[in-house]
């Protein structure tokens, strides 16, 4: 399995992908256990989305669901949502824009929307959801019906809103964006915006859904998208026997009942950093660090393509040219 | 910080009206906003309260860290996000095309800038809560998740 790409150029992602192709590989990566459903919703066109300059010029009501944006994505409140000036949100955070946080903590970005957090139980979102439709179609909603009503009275005022989806919606509605679809459904004049962490994670799922019809968790030989496919199913099953990792730390970020197989099988590993998983890996390749000592692409949250560009002078190649002389020594 | 009583009991009392302040409460609550000076209580200034004023000083000194508007800022809790940077609306006002939209500073003249991923704090003198027309403006207060913007 050739596993990893978040934290690598769209240039190494293609690379990646012409690489499992050509030797029928699996391929997957960390978006199979984080956003990687919703981008595909979003690509399928399931939602209507802006990008983050539109939200920065009009957007008046932001709403941060299972999201801390202050934490998690440190300028994006600062840059994008909540505090700048817009072209349409001259008069600053305090008249022109009211920002919402839904969350089962009081995050610091719920500190920030300050009279408007909304504390849900854990798992409490899908009833949440279903609540803010009853309480949207005019109906007095069973659970915290004050609260919801205020709520869907906000939302329904809103000239431009962005919900913010984060993990914490994703995982506590498994991946069940059906629900978030008819929810968006009834409200037009929202944007949804998928949260990220990894800075090039929707790059691999675009350039793999333009090759393939799916973000993550494929098979070359067969051509088949299966759950089995996905990094997490394929170690618990011991179904690989070789690892490539690029641009991601698996060792730190899966489970741990899984590490056992990951560290008996010869392990690949080619990042700019010492990471855990370089330190167990059978063979380690630095790589320079995109966007510092590698030019490149990545593409933002929103979908707009941002340019890496190359400003110190390093040794090490970038993971695209490693990747380059795998394809040629194969 | 010291309380407005702990500056009211050093001061004369004797509500002598010379400092402009209608009591000498009311010149303890001056003080404590840094609106006044202790020198503006002139009878303060005499030999039998050398003590009292001492201590008053002494007192006030603390916040002698902060600048004369009462602002400190605790560089160790910030962590460099730029919320009061963009919300400061001096820097809007300073910096249109930068701070203003979301951006970097890019002059001298706003008030927040982060320098090494921390905030630092310059051109006081501007801030709103200063001067002639002050308004007590929380607009870099609120938008810190993690207290390093204080007012005292
Ligand atoms: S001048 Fe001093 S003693 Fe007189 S009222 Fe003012 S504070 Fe009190
Ligand atoms: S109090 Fe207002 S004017 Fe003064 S620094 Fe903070 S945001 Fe700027
Ligand atoms: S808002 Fe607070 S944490 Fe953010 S840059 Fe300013 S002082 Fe630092």
């Amino acid at each position: 399995m050739l596993f990893g790409w978040s934290n690598s150029t769209c240039e190494a992602q293609i690379n990646g992908i012409r690489l499992a192709k050509k030797m029928g590989a699996m391929i997957d990566d960390t978006s199979s256990f984080c956003q990687g459903m919703l981008i595909e919703k979003v690509l399928q066109n399931k939602f209507k989305t802006c990008s983050l300059e539109e939200i920065r010029d009009k957007a008046d009501v932001l709403v941060y669901w299972g999201s801390d944006a202050q934490d998690s994505e440190p300028r994006h409140l600062s840059r994008f949502s909540y505090f700048p000036r817009g072209q349409m949100r001259q008069r600053g955070y305090e008249e022109d824009r009211l920002a919402i946080a839904i969350d089962v903590r009081e995050s610091n970005t719920a500190k920030i929307c300050k009279g408007h957090f909304y504390r849900i139980s854990p798992k409490g979102d899908r009833e949440f959801i279903f609540a803010l439709m009853d309480a949207l179609s005019g109906k007095v909603p069973s659970y915290e019906p004050k609260k919801m009503l205020e709520l869907a009275a906000i939302m329904k005022k809103a000239e431009f809103g962005a919900i913010f989806v984060g993990i914490g919606l994703t995982y506590s509605i498994k991946n069940d964006f059906e629900i978030l679809v008819s929810l968006a459904d009834m409200l037009p004049n929202f944007n949804i915006m998928p949260m990220i962490g990894h800075y090039n994670m929707r790059g691999f799922n675009e350039a793999l859904f333009r090759e393939t019809g799916f973000v993550n968790r494929v098979k070359f030989e067969g051509g088949a998208h299966d759950a089995k496919y996905s990094i997490v199913e394929a170690l618990r099953t011991k179904s690989i026997d070789a690892l490539l990792v690029v641009g991601s730390d698996p060792v730190s970020s899966l489970p741990r009942s899984l590490l056992a197989h990951l560290a008996s099988i010869p392990v690949i590993c080619i990042d700019p950093c010492v990471t855990m998983t370089s330190k167990i890996a059978t063979v380690t390749i630095p790589c320079a660090v995109a966007g510092v000592e590698a030019a490149g692409t990545a593409v933002r949250m929103d979908g707009k393509i941002i340019e890496l560009s190359k400003i110190l002078e390093s040794n090490y190649p970038s993971d695209e040219r490693i990747l380059t002389m795998f394809m040629e020594a194969l | 910080m010291p309380s407005v009583m702990e500056l009211y009991q050093l001061l004369p009392r004797t509500n002598c009206k010379i400092c402009g302040e209608s009591t000498c409460m009311a010149f303890a609550v001056a003080l404590l906003g840094r609106k006044r000076k202790i020198i503006e209580c002139t009878p303060i200034l005499s030999e039998n309260f050398k003590k009292q004023k001492e201590k008053l000083e002494s007192l006030l000194l603390p916040s002698a860290g902060a600048e004369e508007t009462g602002m400190i800022v605790h560089p160790e809790l910030c962590t460099g996000c730029g919320n009061c940077v963009v919300a400061c609306p001096v820097d809007v006002a300073n910096d249109p095309k930068g701070a203003a939209v979301g951006h970097a500073p890019t002059n001298d003249k706003v008030i927040f800038k982060i320098v090494d991923g921390k905030v630092i704090a310059s051109n006081i003198r501007e801030c709103r809560r200063f001067g002639k027309n002050r308004v007590l403006c929380y607009a870099c207060i609120d938008p810190c998740p993690v207290g390093a913007i204080e007012f005292v």
